[in-house]
């Protein structure tokens, strides 16, 4: 196995190199502080990954590390999968353009955290394994509700996948001057190296370090934005106001209508707390104590962030917006104005030059670029996890799976994962992927979460009502995306949309709630009666951790 | 778990204190965050105006600057709150109970 991954290090590295020293420029020129910075950082974690290698015995260590992370370093993680590449410069970019409108969204992202630990992190902790359809079916009939959760887990990670390797994709092409091609065949195969040699504990860590890199980047370029106006937010804000008008500090068209705003707020609040990467690092620490407080730090990390992000959005204005340096002097000559290269989501990148140099540009750069591996490894884990303990072990094997065959399923599930991300990220280069984490959201909150919410709370919930109403869940909130504005007329070209609305949780959280509940009250059969009596020792477990799993010795 | 630890632990009055106390707890702060959220969120949809005032005369930032900044540490404090009172009182409670069954 050694043997193996050294190859295989020596094989990315090489890739790595060829696109490099062959200098294929692309659209920038080759920022050899950036790469130099990134080979360190894939060094590193490939040690972390060598190192956790050795450490990665069982299925349980496979899938939780063993339960032995702490909650500081849980959170941190969970803070990391959260800040995302498509959060940091997404919300900057949209602080840019925008101005207030993009602390909106922040907030959206922001408190489904705390009702995640109120309702969620504890019940989960206590009646849970590996993967959050443990909890789903502790009562219900194992094949109907694995199937479900894992299609909905899968459907999730997949729809995310595609938005990281597109933009991943995108971004190193501009930042490293690599291939397109090339920068997702490269995240692709590092993101199989952690995943399948390192297991959660080498995708734990490479997420912490991440975290730690980007929230040191981010304080540096906030603080230096803030000193150039003698910590005074309102000369900074009174600068931006001036160069791109007083809308900037108010709410301005983001969320108009009252149905949007809600539906918005749903989809953000309950998809977050129904997304399966997320879910599963529950299962990494010791006990109910350490799942708290993992909240706790991911809560604190990740509105810290979103604070940073809205500071730098405005630095961008001031410090990046006119300035003759970023623009693109291209597409300033068609369209006007002060277009800047790369477009807005690059603007927290050219702020870090504006703010330090070439040498910090290569450090946020490379920060850019671990964060999207951090990310897919924990997508691509989750969803091998569905594979192989959902699918494999639970529903084709019937629980009779030994813990080896399941580990070598979800190692053979997280190359496939792996390869099918790097050909979605390919095949998606040119298309407008506008709608794919909207909808993953929308997936996880109408199908993962009711299901999730119900088997933990309430008594009544019988395998049919879970089954028929998370799948028309989950089909309501695929065909209103696809009824929506952003697929049917921007996308599909047509005049107008047969569902107004950008976002359809509202509507299809609703249908998955009511449908749940309906063909659960309405089902009189001796297997619901059975379900409903097995409640009460559930709901014991989940309150008192009395049987819950444990952390591995070692 | 067998039946009759479950109804065992069901009678205990720890039991009924822990799940009534924190099933209280974990619905109030779960409603004092949604009150806040959709209050303004809806406050956007209906009446964006009313977060365009200015913080005091003459001045640029907006009262709407410093409201989302409350709100984002006011989820934190939340978080703080519960994790304390539950890794203190509660867990003390739960572990009373899982002593009483021969757990631990």
């Amino acid at each position: 196995m050694n043997r193996a991954f050294l190859f295989l290090i020596l094989g990315s590295l090489a890739v790595f190199a060829s696109g490099t020293i062959d200098g294929e420029i692309v659209k920038q020129e080759l920022n050899v502080s950036a790469i130099v910075m990134f080979i360190v950082f894939v060094s590193a974690t490939l040690g972390i990954t060598y190192w956790a290698a050795k450490r990665t015995k069982s299925a349980k260590d496979f899938y939780t590390a063993g339960g032995g992370i702490t909650g500081f370093q849980n959170g941190m993680a969970i803070a990391g999968d959260y800040m995302s590449a498509a959060s940091f410069l997404g919300i900057s970019g949209l602080v840019y353009l925008k101005g207030y409108d993009g602390l909106i969204y922040s907030i959206g992202f922001l408190v489904g955290w705390p009702i995640i630990l109120f309702l969620i992190a504890e019940p989960l902790r206590n009646l849970g394994k590996y993967t959050f359809a443990d909890v789903a079916s502790y009562r219900l009939r194992q094949t109907p509700i694995r199937t479900l959760a894992a299609a909905g887990s899968i459907a999730t990670v997949i729809l995310y996948l595609i938005a990281q390797m597109v933009g991943a994709g995108k971004l190193i092409q501009l930042l490293f001057g690599l291939d397109y091609e090339v920068a997702v065949i490269l995240v692709g195969m590092l993101m199989i190296l952690y995943v399948t040699f390192g297991g959660m504990l080498a995708t734990t860590w490479v997420q912490i370090i991440k975290a730690f890199l980007l929230l040191s980047g981010a304080t540096f370029m906030a603080i230096s934005v803030m000193a150039h106006y003698d910590f005074s937010f309102n000369s900074l804000f009174s600068h931006a106001a001036e160069m791109r008008g007083i809308e900037v500090m108010s709410p301005g068209g983001l969320v108009s209508d009252p149905i949007s705003a809600i539906s918005l707020a749903i989809a953000l609040m309950f998809g977050t707390a129904g997304l399966p990467h997320i879910l599963m690092r529950f299962f990494t620490v010791g006990d109910a104590k350490e799942a708290r407080k993992s909240v706790l730090y991911a809560t604190g990390f990740i509105g810290y962030f979103y604070i940073l992000t809205f500071i730098i959005g405005f630095g961008a204005i001031v410090m990046v917006y006119t300035n003759p340096e970023y623009l693109d002097v291209a597409k300033q000559a068609v369209s006007g104005g002060y277009p800047i290269l790369g477009g807005k989501n690059m603007a927290a990148i050219h702020l870090s030059h504006a703010v330090g140099g070439d040498f910090f540009l290569g450090f946020i750069s490379a920060v850019a670029f671990a964060t999207i591996l951090a990310v897919v490894s924990g997508l691509t884990l989750a969803g091998a996890s569905a594979i192989s303990h959902d699918l494999y072990a639970s529903v084709f094997k019937k629980g009779k799976a030994d813990g080896a065959s399941e580990m070598k399923v979800s190692k053979m599930a997280t190359v496939a994962l792996g390869i099918i991300a790097i050909f979605m990220g390919i095949a998606f280069e040119q298309q407008n992927i506008a709608f794919v984490v909207g909808l993953a959201f929308a997936i996880a909150a109408s199908a993962n979460f009711p299901i999730l919410m119900l088997s933990m709370y309430w008594r009544k919930l019988t395998t049919r009502g879970a089954v028929i109403g998370g799948s028309l869940g989950l089909a309501t909130a695929v065909m209103l995306v696809i009824l929506g504005p952003i697929v049917w007329v921007d996308i599909l070209g047509n005049a107008e949309a047969i569902f107004p609305y950008k976002y359809p949780a509202l509507f299809s959280v609703t249908v998955s709630f009511a449908s749940i509940w309906f063909f659960s009250v309405t089902d009189n059969s001796d297997e619901a009666k059975a379900e409903q009596e097995m409640f009460d020792a559930q709901y014991v477990r989940a309150q008192t951790g009395i049987g819950a799993e444990g952390a591995s010795e070692h | 778990m067998q039946k009759d630890i479950v109804e065992k632990i069901k009678a205990n009055p720890d039991y009924q204190k822990l799940v009534k106390t924190r099933t209280g707890y974990a619905i109030k702060m779960s409603i004092a965050m949604l009150v806040v959220y959709f209050t303004f969120i809806l406050t956007i949809a209906f009446n964006p105006s009313a977060l365009a005032m200015p913080l005091s005369d003459g001045s640029v930032t907006t009262i709407g600057i410093p409201i989302g900044i409350v709100i984002i540490v006011f989820a934190f404090v939340l978080t703080a709150l519960y994790t304390r009172r539950a890794n203190t009182e509660f867990d003390d409670l739960a572990n009373k109970i899982k002593k009483s069954v021969g757990e631990n």
